[in-house]
């Protein structure tokens, strides 16, 4: 630990902090362009000039100095940094008059005032005046994709965004292109970003010159209610903060959450908002002689009531999908058991991942920051850059750490960071874990392994072989105390909450695959769809399908019953992560027209069918959700897996198949029902598959 | 200096000469495993050699060589004002040095006789596409000024007329002389050497014939003379007093008095006789 003086204040510090670091470490803020903590340091915006003595006698910039680089003065005394001086005050004034100089003064037409790293800090340190007479440079704003728009003329050459690409994304498009007053900012010639992750360069930018493209003149910060919640469009369960103008979603930001998403989301989380408002369900419909009718509440439910009355328990369904909430999947269930039907399921892939097998059979156990711990990773079945953008970056930042090895069963991807593709099907998982070939004795000699268990591999017939053999992969013997490396890679927001309040078929009840077929041979009556499109809804036969969801959808094009519901920023809803860890979004806005919320349709839809379940408000439901299952009370935390289960699992064994294993998500941006609403979401699609094509020839 | 942008109009691809990608792989060679894209410059500047520009299919062709990211390549050639984005004249691109010793010594004058005889604007080829010009900053042959480098040589002590004939013999394909345009060998004096010019330093004749040489020798054999007394009188510690002693003193006795400004450190600085100066003015 090194000591140092910052403003009178004596810190204790590790001698590798930077003198910024130091300063934050005593209280005292420092303004910085370029600086940001989980991108190299660049050093070149000179904001961030300090005074310090026992170093150079001129402005040091603070974020490119390390503590341990200072002198102790002439009797041991510790460095001195004065960070309020008055040298500083005018170093910084200066720093900021240049920044000034090119910059226009266009703050009232820019989609950065009023969160503007410039503007703010142009009230501390900028002058009233300009003594620059000639005219400001003037630069072609750029085309880089749909999503980030460009106004090059405001750039200040933090380079942030390039580090970004670099280095986060793991796409080398960004660039800083000629030198001096005449850089630029641009991808290699005006190319589009490829990058899941590059609406962050919105966020990171510290002025106006990338915005967001779908946002622009919508709305100015200052008049968007902001309400912090929960992401569902994969299994990540981002930390974001949605920003609404009366009922209307504006956009979607990150929040900082250093376990999960640290402070980057993907773009499908950032721009799907548009997908909110469009293709909504609105009102009841009840399907009367082929065609959906608008219909009331009263109506919708009495149609549903005639037919489950008509019908005997067993052929009555439930199948859910994957943006539903604990809540409404726990009402659900007491609904189907109170109907004395065994036939419910959330597994619409078909994933082989039972609850019986304990909780450590289905979740992300090693958790996202446990990644960071990892000494050799195995991918099997799964593209995590397109089913877990966010957890993608955090294995690319374990990679860029040094030592580890990253191995890939499955389809050949580019995961943006070098990995050993070691074959395609079970086959090869199958020497790995008995330790052949140079990847399976890293793996037999690795200390902490994660082997990444995707959908892809588990929705298929051996899916149970296939965990089972990667359970057998982490819990060889030599493992680090307590370390439990198998990890399933969800792709639904709903699934580990699902399999949580065992929304699995119960004894001698039909799954997702005996449902579809029976409904397709008129065995099944009545199959009530919670929100779920991605089953094969056209050989559903002549059952009676009722649709509870938001938008109009597969599900809703088959369904005789319409009840519309809440979208993720319109309820209260509890979601659980791929790593098993209970976080609670919260309601942003109101749904439209006559839709509520999925557990009051589904308390409402009880009372009518004489089977009124008990609870009359969230609050009850979550009494009686926490009294069934406690570990849903413990919001933000992750209830372990117990490690005996995987050992279980590996035991079970199983024989392997001889398929490659496919991928579930190839198309990154159309993955569920809001997406598949967003106008952006669609130009994405489509700008993605050109580039495909292109790569492709 | 100017926004450095790619020509508008590009080839439709780029291919290294196979002597150039001999050369570019033992290049490669130079750098660790992984490190390869250190390469980058050496082999734009090879291909600006070969080709007389760097061309974007030639961008794409480097980031594909080194496994680097287009844009990274391109990032490096927009930086240096070293590498010409678009095609230059097809027997010389002349590179006119404007900084200040030259400008004092008429590089305006040369730039204004390109313009004239080459393009009126810098980075234009001439109406027959053999030249081109730009005007540079200093390249370092301040001593010649004013200069002109066509790569990879230099052309130093130009006038309008020598430019001229330059351009010329360029445009003709006579051989051009590299170095100074006017008699004179290299960087040395114009008009022949002014100082040293005696030419018995040169022939050898002097050696061993100076007046300090011969000083030199005397002082030698003197000390040497004193150590041998010193010496001998350690030998035989006879005579209490030395037998020169008396005669240095007084000889010091005698020089104290020749030095008129040395002070006599037993009067006070007062007294008047230490400064005679300051007492006659009062």
């Amino acid at each position: 630990m090194a000591k140092i003086i910052v403003d009178g204040i004596e810190v204790d510090v590790p001698p590798d902090y930077t003198l910024l670091q130091a300063a934050e470490a005593a209280g005292a803020e420092v303004p910085r362009f370029c600086f940001h903590e989980r991108l190299s340091i660049a050093g070149n915006c000179r904001m961030c000039l300090v005074e310090v003595k026992g170093g150079p006698p001129k402005p040091t910039a603070s974020c490119a100095m390390n503590v341990r680089d200072l002198r102790p003065g002439p009797n041991g005394e510790p460095p001195v940094m004065l960070t309020k001086s008055p040298m500083v005050k005018k170093a910084r004034e200066g720093v900021m008059e240049f920044l000034l100089i090119n910059h226009p003064l266009d703050c009232p037409i820019c989609d950065q005032g009023g969160e503007c790293d410039l503007q703010d800090q142009a009230m501390a340190y900028g002058v009233d005046k300009n003594r620059f007479a000639e005219n400001k440079r003037a630069v072609e704003d750029k085309h880089i994709g749909p999503l980030v728009k460009t106004s090059m003329n405001r750039c200040i050459h933090c380079t942030r965004c390039v580090r970004f690409t670099t280095e986060v994304a793991g796409i080398s498009e960004l660039g800083l292109i000629g030198r001096g007053e005449d850089a630029e900012i641009t991808t290699y010639l005006e190319k589009a970003l490829s990058s899941e992750l590059q609406g962050n360069v919105i966020d990171l930018c510290p002025v106006g010159a990338l915005t967001s493209k779908p946002y622009a003149f919508q709305a100015r910060p200052w008049e968007l209610t902001k309400t912090e919640s929960i992401d569902v469009m994969d299994a990540v369960g981002s930390n974001i903060r949605v920003d609404t103008r009366g009922r209307e979603v504006m956009r979607v930001l990150p929040r900082l959450n250093e376990a999960v998403n640290e402070e980057w989301i993907s773009d499908k989380t950032r721009f799907i908002w548009d997908g909110l408002r469009t293709q909504r369900l609105d009102r009841p419909y009840l399907r009367v002689d082929g065609r959906l009718k608008a219909v009331s509440w009263a109506e919708a439910f009495a149609a549903i009531a005639d037919r489950v009355n008509a019908t005997s328990a067993s052929k009555i369904g439930a199948i859910s999908g994957d943006l539903a909430a604990v809540e409404e999947l726990f009402a659900l269930k007491a609904l189907i058991a109170s109907l004395g039907s065994a036939n419910l399921d959330s597994r619409q892939d078909g994933a082989k991942l039972d609850p019986a097998l304990g909780r450590a059979s289905y979740v992300f156990n090693p958790t996202i920051a446990g990644i960071e711990q990892a000494d050799a990773i195995l991918i099997v079945g799964a593209n995590p850059r397109k089913e877990a953008s966010v957890l993608n970056a955090r294995i690319r930042k374990r990679w860029r750490a040094g030592n580890v090895r990253i191995g890939v069963i499955g389809e050949h991807v580019d995961l943006t960071y070098p990995h050993d593709y070691l074959g395609a099907g079970p086959e090869t998982l199958g020497e790995i874990a008995a330790g052949k070939g140079s990847f399976g004795e890293i793996l037999a000699n690795a200390k902490r392994p994660i082997v990444i268990v995707g959908q892809g591999a588990l929705s298929r017939d051996d899916g149970k072989a296939v965990l089972a053999a990667a359970a057998a992969i982490t819990s060889a013997p030599g493992r680090d105390e307590g370390w439990n490396g198998l990890a399933v890679l969800h792709t639904a927001a709903s699934r580990v909450g699902a399999l949580d309040v065992g929304f699995v078929p119960a004894e001698g009840g039909l799954d997702v695959a005996g449902m579809v077929s029976a409904a397709g041979q008129g065995a099944l009556d009545v199959l009530f769809l919670l929100g779920a499109d991605e089953i094969d809804t056209t050989s559903l036969g002549s059952t009676f399908v009722v649709y509870i969801g938001t938008h109009g959808d597969a599900g809703a094009h088959r369904a005789d019953v319409i009840l519309p519901a809440a979208a993720y920023t319109e309820k209260s809803g509890t979601f659980v992560n791929t790593e098993g860890r209970v976080q609670i979004a919260n309601r942003a806005g109101f749904p439209p027209g006559d839709a509520r919320e999925d557990w009051a349709i589904l308390r409402a839809l009880s009372d009518v069918l004489g089977h009124k379940l008990p609870f009359d408000s969230l609050g009850e439901l979550r009494k009686a959700l926490y009294a069934a299952h406690p570990h849903f009370a413990a919001v933000d935390t992750v209830r372990a897996g117990d490690i005996a289960d995987v050992a279980a699992l590996a035991s079970a064994g199983g024989s392997l198949g001889w398929a490659a294993f496919a991928n579930p998500i190839h198309d990154f941006y159309l993955t569920n029902p809001i997406a598949r609403a967003s106008a952006i979401m669609a130009e994405c699609s489509a700008l993605a598959a050109g580039q495909l094509a292109a790569a492709a020839e | 200096m100017s926004v450095r942008r790619l020509a508008s109009e590009q080839p439709e691809s780029f291919t290294l000469s196979p002597e150039n990608l001999a050369w570019a792989e033992k290049q490669l060679l130079k750098f660790p495993e992984g490190k390869q894209a250190s390469a980058v410059i050496p082999l734009l500047w090879r291909i600006q050699e070969q080709e007389g520009w760097v061309s974007e299919p030639a961008i794409r062709w480097v980031g594909e060589y080194l496994d680097m990211a287009y844009i990274r390549v391109l990032e490096v050639a927009t930086f240096y004002t070293m590498f010409l984005l678009a095609p230059v004249g097809k027997k010389a691109h002349i590179q006119v040095c404007g900084t200040t010793p030259c400008m004092l010594r008429g590089a305006n004058k040369l730039i204004d006789r390109c313009r004239e005889r080459i393009h009126p604007e810098p980075f234009h080829v001439s109406a027959d596409g053999s030249l081109s010009w730009e005007e540079v900053e200093c390249l370092g042959a301040c001593v010649n000024a004013p200069m002109l480098q066509i790569v990879p040589d230099t052309y130093e002590d130009l006038t309008v007329e020598t430019l001229d004939k330059l351009i010329d013999d360029i445009e003709a394909g006579r051989p051009i002389k590299p170095g100074p345009q006017i008699e004179r060998h290299h960087s040395a004096p114009v008009g022949g050497f002014r100082a040293l010019t005696t030419p018995e330093l040169y022939d050898g004749s002097m050696v061993g014939q100076g007046a300090g040489l011969a000083a030199a020798r005397e002082a030698i054999a003197a000390r040497a003379a004193a150590a041998e007394e010193a010496a001998r009188v350690a030998a035989n510690p006879a005579p209490a007093e030395p037998p020169v002693a008396p005669a240095v003193k007084a000889q010091g006795e005698a020089d104290k008095e020749k030095v008129p400004n040395q002070v006599n450190q037993t009067v006070p600085a007062s007294d008047p006789a230490v400064r005679p100066d300051a007492a006659k003015k009062e």
